[in-house]
């Protein structure tokens, strides 16, 4: 379960995130929409405090966190509790596929490396690049760097998966891949929270849509409420864009 | 004009590649050292603890702005009045501390400026996967930071090899020191100190070749 309250944020004087309120339940998959510059993103990194929101609070799972009063370990636990995957994939370059996959395994949770080893290569098989386990992300596609780091995500089990524009940096021809995967990570009922610009795809695969504005949820809904029977004038005009 | 007493120089090169481990050692040891210490140093600049930046910033100001030699000479004839433990130090002891603590306020600025050119974004995925901010450094950001320093870091060791020749103004009998031995019996002096010359020469040639092929284990992962 996972329960945000009164989250905000303000980049010097333009207030990002106004006071937002959000409930996930688990296993449930939401996906945000809207206009590039409404905070979209920044929801997503203030959960981990990528981005350091001014004030709310953040639960997710076992872990409670008053954003005003955060300390160092309240925010690694946070951290430890969420798994992100990146707009431009941000593998670590100096590390393979396999061991951008076992980094968080063995340094964070602490596991035996053989351990680590055997779920990174489980995870590697699920994401198609088994043959890949070796090579360093300058050797991959985009596409497959992408899916690495949606395995390096996946393989932390985490309470919360986060995806900010995960197919937004790629060439077209490597889009359907990565979706593909993603469809497989919400199969296992991983809670899912997604920024994306593919609407199609946000239809297919949320339980709910949050249309964002300004730095607020201004509507949300199931995708055949939000997508098909509008009811906020700025989402029906951002919906007839993105046509 | 007089011919070269090639004889005398042929027989001098062993005796003085004798003396080569002894600067190797204090060479290889002080780069470890302050590679070591310059890692910290830089850290603490780019991640500013509070009541250290100062003190970080004051000790790579001085250790730049004033000459090795100086710095030796108040290791060795200076220190050694005031604090009453260093009185026992000898001149290998001292070189080594000088040389480390030269050295590492000059590769401490190298370290920094190339923890800085680590990508943003391999940061942000150490912290997202709730990595300690010294986990992020030792295991992402300093080995990144390392392959982009490397080529400016292998430069300051060979300076360090041949700024051990100081040491024999502290009265270490090294390359230099024996050089300097040698050439005041025999009074060839140029035919000895253009030996050593070669020899320090063709030691820093060596470290060149091992500099092309650290470049490119290091340049491993990113390579297409």
């Amino acid at each position: 379960m996972i329960r945000v309250r009164g989250l905000t944020k303000r980049f010097g004087t333009t207030t990002v995130l106004d006071d937002i309120d959000l409930d996930i339940a688990d296993g449930e998959r939401v996906v945000v929409i809207g206009p590039s510059g409404t905070g979209k993103s920044t929801l997503l990194r203030c959960l981990n405090f990528l981005d350091r929101p001014e004030a709310g609070l953040i639960e997710i799972g076992s872990v409670a966190v008053d954003a005003a009063r955060a300390g160092r370990r309240d925010i690694l636990a946070l951290r430890r509790a969420t798994a992100f995957v990146f707009q431009n994939y941000a593998l670590f370059a100096n590390r393979t596929a396999k061991q951008n996959i076992m980094e968080a395994l063995v340094t964070v949770q602490g596991r035996p490396k053989a351990e680590a080893e055997a779920r990174a290569m489980e995870v590697l098989a699920e994401t198609g690049l088994a043959d890949k386990a070796d090579s360093y992300p300058a050797a991959l596609s985009g596409g497959q760097q992408q899916r690495v780091g949606i395995g390096r995500a996946m393989a932390i089990g985490a309470d919360l998966m986060l995806f900010d524009e995960p197919t937004s940096a790629l060439d077209p021809e490597w889009v359907g891949e990565v979706l593909d995967l993603m469809r497989r990570v919400a199969e296992q009922l991983q809670t899912m929270l997604i920024v994306t610009h593919e609407m199609s795809f946000a239809r297919e695969i949320a339980d709910r849509i949050l249309f964002m504005e300004g730095g607020r949820i201004v509507e949300q809904g199931t995708p055949e409420q939000v997508l098909g029977a509008p009811k906020d004038e700025r989402l029906q005009r951002f919906l007839r864009r993105v046509g | 004009m007089r011919a070269l007493d090639l004889d005398y120089m042929l027989g001098l090169v062993p005796v003085i590649l004798g003396y080569v481990p002894l600067t190797m050692f204090m060479a290889v040891v002080a780069m470890v050292c302050a590679l070591i210490l310059a890692s910290l140093l830089a850290v603490e600049r780019v991640v500013r603890v509070p009541g250290l930046d100062w003190l970080v910033i004051l000790f790579i100001s001085f250790f730049r702005g004033t000459p090795l030699l100086v710095q030796l000479f108040l290791f060795y004839y200076g220190l050694p009045q005031v604090v009453a433990f260093l009185t026992q130090i000898n001149g290998v002891t001292a070189a080594i501390m000088g040389l480390t603590l030269h050295f590492a306020a000059y590769m401490a600025e190298a370290i920094r400026a190339a923890i800085s050119g680590v990508d943003r974004s391999q940061w942000e995925a150490a912290h997202s996967i709730g990595m300690t901010q010294s986990q992020m450094m030792r295991r992402i950001v300093l080995p990144q930071a390392a392959r982009i320093a490397a080529p400016t870091l292998v430069n300051y060791f060979i300076d360090m090899i041949k700024s051990t020749s100081l040491a024999f103004t502290l009265g270490v009998t090294e390359m230099m020191g024996a050089t300097q031995k040698e050439a005041s019996g025999s009074f060839l002096y140029f035919e000895a100190f253009l030996v050593v010359a070669v020899i320090y020469w063709v030691i820093v040639e060596v470290l060149s070749q091992g500099q092309k092929q650290l470049e490119i284990r290091l340049g491993r992962a990113f390579a297409r």
